[in-house]
C-alpha cells in the first residue's frame, strides 16, 4: 500500500452507516483503477469521479477531500457516485465545517470525518436544517414539489 | 403573481434561523471571519466602506404592495431612511448594522422575503422582463418559468460553492428587456413548429472584467427538462469551471476555453446522464405556479388617452409601455430625477409607490434592471390620476430611456471594491443634459456607469458607457460607445484615453453632437454609431 493516505477510522466524527468501518487505506483515484485489490478511494478536487464507474463494486469507501470548504468540486462527484448506484460509504473528509453539513448529507455523503472535530450540538442542527426541499438528489427525499401534487 | 404555501414559507423561515445560528457562531468565536464571510454573503450580508450592506432579494422583480411598504418600513428603521433599487431588480439597504441584519430578514420573511443568496458563489437571484404579464408583445408570461427556478436554485445542495456567482434571467418575448445574453445562462421561452413552448438556452455571457455575449446551446428545451438541463449546465459548470483564479472563473471563460460545442456536448452528455435521474419537477407543478400568474380581472374602459396637459402627454410618451389589453398601459416609475442618485428611493416614496400599486395596478409593482420601478397595469383612464401623484411625490421624472436615465453603481461613495465615484458623475450630466434641453432632442439614449472594472453600472452595454479607473491616485473615466444590452446585444468599443471628471462630462457632450449633427432619420444614438462607426467621434473628441 504505497499509496495509503488514509484517514483512521477513529477520525471519522459522523457516520450514517451500519456495516463496519472500512480500515483500509486509501488510495488515488489512479492507483485505484490500476491496482485491482484496492477497496478504498480518495478523491481529490480535481479528479473525474466518473473514472470510478468501473470499479465500483469492489470499493467500500470513498474518501471525498475536501481542501477548502469553498471548493464545491467534491459535491459534484458524491453525487454522481451514488447516482452511478455506488452504496459504499462516501466519507466528506478535510475543511469539513458546520455549514456545510446539511448539503453534503443530500448529495450523498454518509460519514463526515472532519479536520478538526465539530461541536455535537451544532451538528445535530446542522443536520436538520430542512424539514423538506426543493430538489431531487441521491438522498431519496421527496422534494415539495412532489409533496405538492400527491 | 406568486405567493408562497407553507412549504415556502418554512423554507424561507429555516434560513433566518439558520443565518441566526451562524452569527451566534460568529460571535462566540466559533467561526473564524474567512468562515463565516460565504456564510453572510449568501444571506445577502456585505461589508462596504462604511457600514454593512444588505441585499433583498425581490424574485424576477415582482412584488405586491405589502412587500414594497415594508421594504419603506425597514429603510426607516434600520438604515437611514433609504433604499436603493439594483440592476439586479434587487434592493440594497446601505448603512446596516450586523446585529439588525437576523432582525430584518425575520422582518422580510413576515411579508414572504428574504436575502437568500444575493449574493456569494453560488445561483443568484433570477431576473426577467420588467413587463412580464403585462407587455403586448410577449409569447407567455416567463415568470411562471422563473418562479420554477427560483425554486429548484433554493439551497441547491450541489451548487451552493460555485468557482463563482451564478446569474440566470428568463424572458419570453423576443425583445430583451433584461439583459438576458449577458447572463450565465440567458432562458427564452419560445415556441417550436408543434406549437409547443420550450426554453432555448443561452449560456456564458456577462459583463465585469472580460464582458462576452452568450452564445445560444439549445434552441428548444422542451418545458418537462427545463430544470434537469439547467442542472447540467450548472454540474459542467461546477466540475470544470476555474478555480485557480477568482478573475477567470466565472462559466462565461470556461464557455470560452472549452468552445461553445465542446461545453454544449458535455452539458448534452450530462443532460442524458441526469434525465435518467428523474430529478424535474412534476409539470403539474408548473401548471400550479402558472395559476398564481393568472391576469387580473381587466376591465374595459377608455383607450385614449387626455393629452390636453402638455406635461401630462410628454410623460405619457416618454414613460409607459404598451400593455396587452388595450385598455391599458404599463407605467414607469422614473428614480432618476434631476441631479438626484440613480435607483435611490426614501422610505417615504416607497410607501407612495406601494398605496400607488395598490390603488392603480391591482396591488403589483415590478423593479426594473435600469433602476426604476413600474406599475405594470394601469387603466388608460386612471392614468392622469396617477401621474399628478408620481408629480408630487418627486416620482414623476419623463425621462425613461433617455440620457437622464442612467445606469449608475454605487461606486466610491459606498462600494469597497469602486476605483472612481460614479453617483456625482451621473447626477452632474444628468442636471447638465436637463438644462440645455438636449435630452428630448437625444430620444433614447442608454447610459451606463461603473466605477470599477466589475461592470455594475453595465458600462459595456451602454449606448455610451463610462468607467471609471484608477489613474495614479486620481479618477479618471474612460467612455465607451456601441454597447448595448437588448435582443441587438453587443459590447461598447472604448473610444481612447480616458478623461477627467469634467472632461468626460465634455466628452459625453461632444459625442451626442457628432449624433445630432449626422443622425437620419428616425435614427438612434446606437444605430448613428453603427452606421458610422467610431471614428467622426473620435475625431470629435481627440482631434486637433
Amino acid at each position: 500500500m504505497g499509496h495509503d493516505l488514509g484517514t483512521s477510522p477513529d477520525d471519522v466524527q459522523f457516520r450514517f452507516r451500519d456495516d463496519e468501518v472500512v480500515d483500509h487505506g486509501t488510495v488515488t483515484v489512479d492507483a485505484c483503477c490500476d491496482q485491482t485489490n484496492a477497496t478504498a478511494v480518495r478523491i481529490e478536487p480535481g479528479d473525474d469521479a466518473r473514472v470510478l464507474l468501473p470499479y465500483l463494486d469492489r470499493i467500500a469507501l470513498v474518501e471525498v477531500n475536501f481542501p477548502s470548504f469553498g471548493d464545491g468540486r467534491g459535491y459534484s462527484a458524491a453525487r454522481i457516485l451514488r447516482e452511478a448506484g455506488y452504496t459504499g460509504e462516501l466519507r466528506a473528509v478535510g475543511d469539513v465545517l458546520i455549514d456545510q453539513l446539511s448539503h453534503m448529507r443530500r448529495c450523498g455523503f454518509d460519514a463526515f470525518a472532519p479536520d478538526k472535530r465539530l461541536d455535537e450540538e451544532d451538528a445535530a442542527r446542522a443536520f436538520a436544517t430542512w424539514d423538506n426541499v426543493y430538489q431531487r438528489t441521491v438522498d431519496g427525499r421527496r422534494t415539495i414539489q412532489e409533496l405538492r401534487h400527491e | 403573481m406568486y405567493s408562497y404555501d407553507h412549504y415556502d414559507q418554512a423554507m424561507v423561515d429555516a434560513r433566518v434561523e439558520e443565518f441566526r445560528d451562524q452569527a451566534r457562531r460568529r460571535l462566540e468565536g466559533k467561526l473564524t471571519e474567512d468562515q463565516f464571510k460565504p456564510l453572510r454573503l449568501m444571506n445577502g450580508l456585505y461589508l462596504q466602506l462604511h457600514a454593512y450592506m444588505l441585499r433583498v432579494a425581490i424574485p424576477y422583480g415582482t412584488l405586491n404592495s405589502r412587500q414594497m411598504h415594508a421594504l419603506g418600513d425597514i429603510a426607516d428603521k434600520y438604515d437611514r431612511g433609504y433604499g436603493h433599487f439594483t440592476t439586479r431588480q434587487n434592493l440594497q439597504y446601505n448603512w446596516i448594522k450586523l446585529e439588525d441584519a437576523a432582525d430584518i430578514l425575520a422582518d422580510l420573511a413576515k411579508v414572504e422575503m428574504h436575502a437568500i443568496q444575493t449574493s456569494g458563489n453560488c445561483i443568484r437571484n433570477i431576473s426577467s422582463d420588467h413587463f412580464a404579464g403585462a407587455a403586448a408583445d410577449e409569447l407567455v408570461d416567463p415568470r411562471p418559468y422563473a418562479e420554477l427556478m427560483r425554486q429548484w436554485s433554493s439551497f441547491h445542495p450541489e451548487f451552493t460553492y460555485l468557482p463563482r456567482k451564478f446569474k440566470i434571467a428568463v424572458i419570453a418575448a423576443e425583445k430583451d428587456r433584461a439583459a438576458m445574453r449577458l447572463h450565465d445562462i440567458g432562458i427564452q421561452i419560445v415556441q417550436n413548429e408543434a406549437g409547443e413552448l420550450g426554453a432555448r438556452f443561452y449560456v456564458g455571457g456577462g459583463m465585469g472584467r472580460t464582458p462576452m455575449i452568450a452564445p445560444m446551446i439549445r434552441n428548444f428545451v422542451p418545458l418537462d427538462q427545463l430544470i434537469t438541463y439547467a442542472e447540467a449546465c450548472l454540474r459542467v459548470y461546477n466540475r470544470y469551471g476555474r478555480r485557480d483564479n477568482k478573475y477567470k472563473a466565472r462559466i462565461k471563460i470556461l464557455v470560452h476555453e472549452l468552445g461553445k460545442d465542446e461545453y454544449t456536448r458535455q452539458v448534452e452528455e450530462e443532460f442524458a446522464h441526469l434525465l435518467s435521474q428523474g430529478i424535474e419537477p412534476p409539470l403539474a407543478e408548473l401548471e400550479r405556479i402558472r395559476t398564481h400568474f393568472a391576469d387580473p380581472a381587466f376591465e374595459d374602459g377608455t383607450k385614449q388617452v387626455d393629452r390636453s396637459d402638455p406635461d401630462f402627454a410628454v410623460w405619457v410618451d416618454r414613460n409607459t409601455h404598451r400593455h396587452k389589453h388595450d385598455s391599458y398601459v404599463s407605467a414607469v416609475i422614473s428614480l432618476k430625477p434631476v441631479g438626484g442618485i440613480p435607483g435611490d428611493a426614501t422610505g417615504e416614496q416607497i410607501r407612495i409607490m406601494a398605496r400607488l400599486a395598490k390603488q392603480y395596478s391591482f396591488d403589483e409593482l415590478r423593479i426594473m434592471h435600469t433602476q426604476n420601478v413600474v406599475l405594470p397595469h394601469v387603466k388608460i383612464a386612471d392614468l392622469h390620476a396617477l401621474w399628478t401623484e408620481l408629480e408630487t411625490a418627486g416620482l414623476g421624472a419623463p425621462n425613461m430611456d433617455t440620457i437622464e436615465d442612467m445606469i449608475a453603481c454605487p461606486g466610491l461613495d459606498y462600494c469597497a471594491l469602486a476605483n472612481a465615484r460614479s453617483i456625482p458623475l451621473a447626477q452632474r450630466i444628468s442636471e447638465r443634459f436637463d438644462a440645455s434641453d438636449k435630452t428630448a432632442r437625444l430620444g433614447e439614449l442608454k447610459m451606463k456607469i461603473s466605477g470599477c472594472i466589475n461592470a455594475c453600472g453595465h458600462h459595456h452595454a451602454g449606448h455610451i458607457g463610462i468607467l471609471g479607473v484608477d489613474k495614479k491616485g486620481t479618477e479618471n473615466y474612460q467612455l465607451s460607445l456601441g454597447g448595448s444590452e437588448a435582443e441587438d446585444t453587443s459590447l461598447a468599443k472604448i473610444t481612447g484615453p480616458g478623461f477627467t471628471e469634467d472632461g468626460v462630462i465634455e466628452a459625453v457632450d461632444k459625442v451626442t453632437d457628432v449624433y445630432l449633427e449626422q443622425r437620419q432619420g428616425e435614427e438612434r444614438f446606437l444605430d448613428t454609431y453603427r452606421r458610422i462607426g467610431m471614428e467622426p467621434f473620435k475625431e470629435a473628441l481627440y482631434g486637433a
